[in-house]
């Protein structure tokens, strides 16, 4: 009976091409934009680094006011470092894998004299970012140990970037200028954006990587301004740069690698002790609270999942719910149309159960259609969001099959919801009503 | 084979209670062929559809082939009106967009039977009107004779031992409405039982019995031979 059903089901779609259009279109709004919602949610709240994003942890110690916590609501340590306590925490070496970070900038000055030189942002680091992070190269390498402890000037690029001063060649050893300094590439990495940026995400949760990367001492060496969000609970004692570093103003991220919960555990009491002794020294004026969350913790904590998408989200399945009301009613008048059949058919002996399947067939068949389009639409808007997130939904290539599967049933679950009123006041049409001659 | 015994039928609107049928009384024989007159109104067309089992009544008693039919669900009685019985209107009832393979498939398709078994009742029924030569065409292109021709057919498809025909010349002039009985003629002569209302005294002068409805009742009983009453032009 289904073929049966599905043959009368498109021959009732083109009785009334305008109306099974509108349909059609109903749904598809509502799908489109709904799964561009949902796909950008799934997206913001994918797993960045899944092979190992329960080992990697982000540091925080309570370093901040003894009169007012960081944060009033959660009572949660400060979100960044001093650099007093990143400094301090990576020369401890307690973890079997660790970077500090900060955001920089500077002006990149290109091998070729005609080229104009521009402005490009830094990522100070400890080569064990490159490996912590899973870090694609494409040529070269990380730095060593001893390029970090000596403070060499050395660099890792972007794919971008040497494309853009080195023509895509394989830079290793080369020099480039940058903030008046030269430095010596050592590496080149492969493309690598992941999504969300998780490592830091005070600029952005989705913003691009860094395009340069170079060791963390050099902040200090080369004077390399503040990047990013910078938070003092009291001012520096003195001017200058030195009086910035030692102050009490947070702008640096730790991540540290603990490959099992005793070493969780161990870093943990190794970061406690840490404040205790901050402590004797007149620091650390709050009660203890250190933490360490795993990178899904931590983008949890940090709301990656930006409000608004999850706004966007709702209001949009509240517009399918719309589009779905709409289908009702246009479902209403095209089973109307129809009662002459319907009442033919109950004459000839179909009973209703034989209705209510043909005409849940007819409204699965509109579901499908309008999920077909819908997620064109979706694909349409994905595009749109593109343009207003910036490239992460580059990689949604690999997300094709599921994005599918889930448009395709949400339409076919969503229309056959809707057709369920219609259909059974189709089929309790009485047919003699219909029958009777004029 | 079709006994009906003090059966009421009321249609309640907000405003009006009417009685369609008042303590309707009538025994149909197999193999009869059974004329009903009737001024407009008086409820004929309410006796044909309970005794298609496609209206219910509230009081008194239906026996279709013996079997009590008021207890029967939706189902059960949908497979009756499917296997027991053919149902002609006058205005055809035709579904436009199908060819008439496709119509007269309908009742078939609730039957169960295979495409094979379809495609062999199809083609004898169409046969049957004179229509098979036209098996892909539409509704639209044919004329109101051999639309109901086709309806004709529709009815015929499933074999059923009943046809109930409301007006079936009611849209058709004299000359295609003597064709159309004939036909009707025929499928009685073939062993299946009719009823029939119509209007036109000539035409249910050829049935075997003849029964005139006013008021929702059986008014008077005769048989072939005696005087129409003559309301029946109402
Ligand atoms: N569905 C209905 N609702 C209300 N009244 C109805 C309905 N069907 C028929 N009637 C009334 O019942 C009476 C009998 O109708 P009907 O059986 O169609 O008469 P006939 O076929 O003899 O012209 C009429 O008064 C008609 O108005
Ligand atoms: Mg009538």
């Amino acid at each position: 009976m289904f073929s049966y059903y599905l043959r009368l089901a498109f021959k009732s779609l083109r009785r009334n091409p305008i109306l099974s259009a509108l349909m059609v279109a109903a749904i598809a709004l509502g799908i489109g934009s709904s799964m561009t919602t949902i796909t950008v949610n799934y997206l913001m709240s994918a797993d960045p680094i899944p092979e190992k994003s329960d080992q990697l942890y982000y540091v925080q110690v309570d370093s901040w006011d003894p009169n007012n916590p960081y944060d009033d609501e959660s009572n949660d340590p400060p979100n960044q470092l001093t650099w007093t306590d990143a400094t301090n925490l990576m020369r401890a070496k307690q973890a079997p894998a660790q970077t500090a970070m900060a955001k920089s900038g500077g002006i990149i000055e290109p091998v070729n004299q005609d080229d104009k030189p521009f402005e490009a942002s830094i990522r100070l680091a400890f080569n064990d970012f490159f490996s912590m992070f899973n870090v694609p190269f494409l040529y070269g390498n990380a730095w060593s140990d001893v390029a970090d402890d000596e403070r060499q000037q050395v660099i890792v690029l972007t794919r971008a970037i040497n494309d853009k001063v080195f023509g895509g060649e394989n830079s290793v050893g080369r020099s480039m200028v940058m903030a008046g300094k030269t430095f010596r590439v050592v590496g080149v990495m492969d493309n690598w954006q992941p999504t969300p940026k998780f490592y830091d995400v005070n600029n952005g949760a989705f913003d691009e990587v860094e395009e340069v990367y170079m060791p963390f001492y050099l902040k200090e060496e080369l004077e390399l301004p503040n990047w990013g969000n910078t938070n003092c609970w009291k001012s520096p004692e003195g001017e200058g740069f030195k009086a910035f570093l030692q102050s009490e103003c947070i702008n640096f991220q730790m991540w540290v690698e603990l490959p099992t919960q005793a070493d969780k555990a161990d870093y943990l009491a190794f970061l406690d002790n840490y404040a205790q002794e901050q402590k004797a020294l007149g620091r650390f004026p709050r009660p203890l609270n250190n933490r360490l969350s795993n990178v899904m913790e931590w983008m949890e904590n940090q709301q990656v999942v930006a409000d608004d998408a999850r706004m966007m989200m709702w209001l949009s399945f509240m517009f399918l719910a719309v589009c779905l009301l709409n289908t009702i009613g246009l479902l209403l008048a095209k089973f109307t149309g129809k009662s002459a059949e319907i009442g033919l058919r109950r004459a000839v002996g179909a009973s209703k159960g034989d209705l209510f399947a043909q005409h849940l067939v007819e409204t699965g068949l509109i579901g499908v259609l309008g999920g077909l389009f819908g997620l064109g639409l979706a694909l349409l808007g994905l595009e749109g969001i593109k343009s207003l997130y910036g490239n992460f939904v580059d990689n949604l290539a690999s997300l094709d099959i599921t994005l599918v599967i889930v448009g395709l049933l949400l339409a076919l679950v969503s229309s056959i919801a809707a057709g369920l009123y219609p259909t059974w006041r189709a089929c309790n049409i009485a047919p003699s009503s219909q029958l009777k001659s004029q | 084979m079709l006994v009906m015994n003090d059966i009421k039928k009321v249609f309640r609107t907000d405003l009006v209670e009417t009685h369609a049928l008042r303590d309707f009384n009538l025994q149909v024989d197999e193999g009869d062929f059974v004329a009903v007159t009737g001024p407009s109104g008086s409820g004929k067309t309410t006796f044909l559809n309970i005794a298609g089992l496609l209206e219910t009544f509230e009081g008194g008693q239906y026996l279709l082939d013996g079997q009590d039919v008021s207890q029967l669900n939706d189902k059960a009685r949908s497979q009756l009106r499917n296997e027991k019985i053919g149902f002609i209107f006058q205005s055809f009832n035709l579904i436009p967009d199908l060819d008439l393979f496709d119509n007269v498939d309908v009742p078939l398709r609730y039957r169960g039977f295979n495409a094979a078994e379809r495609k062999r009742r199809i083609e004898s029924a169409l046969e049957m009107v004179g229509l098979a030569n036209r098996m892909k065409h539409l509704p639209a292109q044919l004329s109101g004779g051999q639309q109901q021709r086709v309806a004709i057919a529709r009815a015929l498809a499933g074999e059923p031992r009943f046809l109930l025909a409301d007006e079936p010349t009611g849209n058709l002039d004299t000359k295609m409405a003597h064709s159309v009985m004939e036909l009707l003629k025929e499928i009685n002569q073939a062993g299946t039982t009719i009823v029939m209302v119509t209007h036109d005294p000539s035409l249910a002068r050829d049935a075997k019995r003849n029964i005139y409805v006013r008021d929702g009742k059986v008014s008077e009983l005769h048989s072939v031979g005696q005087e129409l009453p003559d309301a029946a032009n109402a």
